[in-house]
């Protein structure tokens, strides 16, 4: 079979600013597969294909299609050329139905929903997709809006489609189940695109991988002939150790109970339902979930920050053994207690840190009521936002930087660095390594497994099931609110816990609290 | 005395429901214009103006005067005056991201002045006594009734007495309402107002379909305005006497849940609430001030109810007040 270039990028250069977001790069994409464009977080492939999509048009480069140069200037240009780009976030209207998202903004022909809806069935059937038009999107899973966003494209009449970290959201299950729609799709003869930094992704789905390094392209290979290591060594530009280093935990005790929590929220929908856990001393208990299953309430409630309904969280104090209750408490008070509580929310410039203050004022927000004088005293804020930046290689023109404008990944590190110096008993973390490159990510799980060490109830709340996995030593399983179940990460595999993250309520009961 | 009230209540009511039918179709755009009791100000005294040139023009001779031109003049001129005060608003919030109430705030307290200033200036030329302007003639071929409306007793009265403005106005609600729903280009519009960025990435014109919209809109919104003059006053314009009912028609576009239908009967119970306190005996001016909160009261309780129910149809548009910058993800 002879291939048929779909698209061509030649020189494609794109700065915003200063900032050279893409330089050069050159990559090709056939009709029939399915490319894997890799790289790190902010090495550029999201801008490389929104120039293909029309949101963004290159300073320098040009564009192929059917090897005939392309004019990419608008999202409307790009339907026409049949490309169809499927966003990480989706770009759907939350009040409309799914058939209307679906024909919005095409402009010829007549309005006819009902017809529409028609088409929309016959696409369905077609690859596999199971979808209700008329289901309202605010009601739909977050893998029932990635079908509406794909069936969007199909129904532009898109044969390039381009998809940006599509399994970012889904379970192993649902995964597997868009991998086969992909799949079909190649074999119609389609143009398949998708953005990912997930390696095990790439190698079990795509036809060929390029990759992308600091915006600039290092290099296209086939996916028969190549494996993780050298995948990575592209990525990053070096060789990277990728096995999280796993010690068996010690003297493992009690140190937080969690009994049997209920939380609704201000809509009066449960989000936690009569949750309970125990989180041990020297141990890591990764919590694994579909996004917005309760991890954030639950960590809330246990730092002071959600109400209770029913239940109780106890704290063991590791000098005394006393038990105290922590429910009603407010934040001030839980620390008044004595209780050595770090917590990491996954919203870090919003709940984390203060955007607009710099790393020392940030370093302050958890001292400040120290010291009896009336003014505050800097120094020793200062000499701890010293030691993080150096200790964990923050990358900022000095510590008077206001934290908004550092990388994520340097945003991530500088809250880490201080809930860690605060030496806790108890560190609960939030998809730590949400949006940073490999090194840092492997920076923080160090870090974790640091504290492990030194005898720290560990709570990581996180999205890869494959790190999850490697870090944590017992998996607690959320869905919808419920704890439905818990396993050995050691022996555990991710099927059975993308099984257990859609559990529906009836097996729940069984052997929930295992 | 009923059957007037009622008539009553629909004189006071179509300026408010040009007011929210504007203001509907604004926000749907996502455009929150706090400006629209200066555009209705605005759309009210342009109106005038241009009744008054014509009225002068045929030297206030009534035999003189053709009814199409004595209707359409002082029509078009609201309409022109609105437009203009939609557009400087479009210009400073899509084109210059100016913030949307700082902005509508400011276009009101313009939209008055300038209102007052015309006004005024028609006054002193007019070297009238009296602090108002009076443009009978005109309005009374605004006002002028259906064939048979007197004829036909009760029925005649309720439904066929009004001036042409008060059956424009249903009709341009009904329409509206229709074009949200049902077409192409309504779907166009909520999709820009609910959630920019997906419109954008699907093809749709956002700047365009917010300048127009609030164009529009305010149209619309200014013809209230001129019924207001025309119909309710007597073609009678004084300074300031139009009052705060471009506030009650932002009132409205929340009672109404954005729907310029449902805005029809809000906007009668409104002009009924609005006229209570006219048609209950033994009240003392303390009392009639509390029956003057009335709508507003209304409204607060449909806020509460609504965001009891927590529907998101009910809801405002999402991106409702928010600027749109494309670069920005």
């Amino acid at each position: 079979m002879t291939k048929q270039p779909a698209i061509e990028l030649k020189n494609i250069t794109k700065t915003f600013g200063k900032v050279v977001a893409n330089k050069n790069v050159n990559l090709t994409a056939y009709r029939g597969e399915i490319l894997s464009i890799l790289g790190e977080n902010g090495s550029g492939k999201t801008t490389l294909m929104n120039m293909i999509s029309g949101i963004y048009f290159p300073d320098e480069g040009q564009i192929f299609i059917d090897e005939k140069e392309a004019h990419i200037t608008s999202p409307k240009d790009a339907f026409s050329y049949k490309i169809g780009m499927i966003h990480q976030h989706f770009k759907l209207v939350d009040v409309f139905t799914a058939a209307e998202n679906i024909v919005l903004g095409i402009e010829n022909g007549k309005y006819n929903l009902k017809e529409s809806m028609n088409e929309i069935k016959s696409i369905s059937s077609q690859y596999g997709f199971e979808l209700n038009p008329e289901k309202k999107i605010y009601t739909m899973s977050v893998s029932e809006k990635q079908t509406v966003e794909i069936i969007k494209v199909l129904y532009r009449g898109a044969d390039i489609l381009i998809l940006d970290e599509p399994t970012a959201v889904l379970t192993p299950q649902e995964t597997e189940k868009l991998f086969d729609i992909l799949r079909r799709m190649r074999d119609d003869g389609k143009c398949i695109i998708i953005i990912t930094h997930k390696l095990h992704e790439v190698l079990s789905l795509s036809d060929r991988v390029s990759v992308l390094r600091k915006g600039e392209y290092v290099g296209t290979v086939n996916t028969a002939e190549t494996n993780e290591a050298e995948l990575t060594e592209m990525m990053v530009g070096k060789k990277v150790d990728l096995n999280i280093h796993r010690d068996e935990p010690k003297n493992t005790r009690d140190r937080l109970v969690v009994n049997s929590i209920t939380c609704v929220d201000r809509t009066g929908a449960t989000v936690l339902d009569n949750v309970s856990f125990a989180a041990k001393s020297g141990e890591i208990l990764g919590i694994a979930g579909i996004a917005g299953s309760g991890q954030r309430e639950l960590l809330e409630s246990i730092a002071g920050l959600q109400r209770l309904e029913y239940g109780d969280i106890f704290y063991f104090d590791p000098k005394t053994g006393k038990k105290e209750s922590l429910r009603d408490k407010t934040p001030v008070q839980i620390r008044n207690m004595g209780v050595r509580l770090s917590f990491v929310p996954e919203d870090r410039l919003g709940m984390g840190l203060v955007g607009n203050m710099d790393i020392v004022d940030n370093m302050m927000l958890r001292s400040y009521t120290k010291g009896k004088s009336f003014f505050l005293k800097r120094k020793k804020p200062k000499d701890l936002a010293m030691k993080i930046i150096n200790d964990l290689e923050v990358v900022t023109p000095s510590a008077s930087t206001p934290v908004r404008r550092l990388s994520g990944g340097n945003v991530q590190k500088v809250l880490v660095g201080r809930e860690i110096a605060a030496s806790p008993t108890v560190l609960m973390v939030a998809y730590p390594v949400r949006g940073l490159d490999i090194n840092s990510s492997y920076m923080i799980y160090n870090l974790l497994n640091e504290q492990k060490e030194k005898g720290v109830a560990i709570i990581f709340v996180g999205e890869d099931l494959d790190v999850l996995i490697e870090l944590c030593d017992r998996i607690m399983v959320i869905g919808s609110g419920k704890i439905t179940g818990v396993v050995d990460a050691r022996t555990t595999t991710k099927d059975q816990i993308g099984l257990l993250m859609t559990k529906s309520d009836n097996d729940g009961k069984e052997n929930g609290n295992g | 005395m009923i059957i007037q009230f009622i008539c009553r209540a629909i004189l006071l009511g179509v300026p408010l429901l040009y007011g929210s039918t504007g203001e509907i179709i604004t926000e749907k755009s996502g455009h929150l214009n706090l400006g629209i009791p200066g555009i209705m100000y605005v759309g009210a005294i342009s109106g005038v103006a241009g009744s008054f040139i014509y009225e002068n023009a045929c030297g206030n001779d009534l035999a003189n005067m053709n009814p199409v031109l004595a209707v359409i003049i002082p029509f078009l001129c609201a309409i022109a005056g609105s437009v203009i005060m939609g557009l400087i608003y479009s210009f400073l919030t899509v084109s210059l991201h100016a913030n949307q109430n700082v902005t509508g705030l400011a276009i009101t307290t313009l939209g008055i002045g300038l209102g007052n200033f015309l006004g005024a200036s028609l006054i002193n030329i007019t070297e009238s006594e009296l602090p108002s302007i009076a443009l009978t003639k005109t309005s009374s071929f605004f006002s002028t009734q259906l064939p048979f409306a007197d004829k036909l007793g009760w029925f005649g009265e309720l439904f066929l007495s009004h001036d042409f403005l008060t059956y424009l106005a249903i009709v341009i609600a009904i329409i509206v309402s229709f074009v949200l729903k049902r077409t192409r280009v309504g779907l166009n519009l909520r999709s820009v107002g609910e959630n920019p960025a997906t419109a954008d990435a699907a093809g749709i014109n956002v700047i365009r379909y917010r300048y127009v919209a609030t164009c529009v809109g305010s149209a619309i919104a200014g013809l209230g305005g001129l019924q207001y003059v025309m119909a309710y006053a007597n073609g009678v314009w004084s300074n300031n006497a139009f009052g705060d009912r471009g506030w009650m028609a932002i009132a409205l576009v929340i009672f109404a849940l954005w729907n310029p239908s449902s805005a029809i009967i809000g906007s009668f119970l409104f002009g009924a609430l609005c006229n209570a306190n006219n048609y209950i005996q033994g009240l003392g001016t303390e009392t009639q001030e509390l029956f003057k909160m009335l709508p507003y009261v209304v409204t607060i309780v449909v806020l509460i109810i609504t965001s009891m129910r927590k529907k998101r149809e009910h809801q405002p548009p999402q991106s409702l007040g928010l600027p749109y910058f494309r670069e920005e993800r």
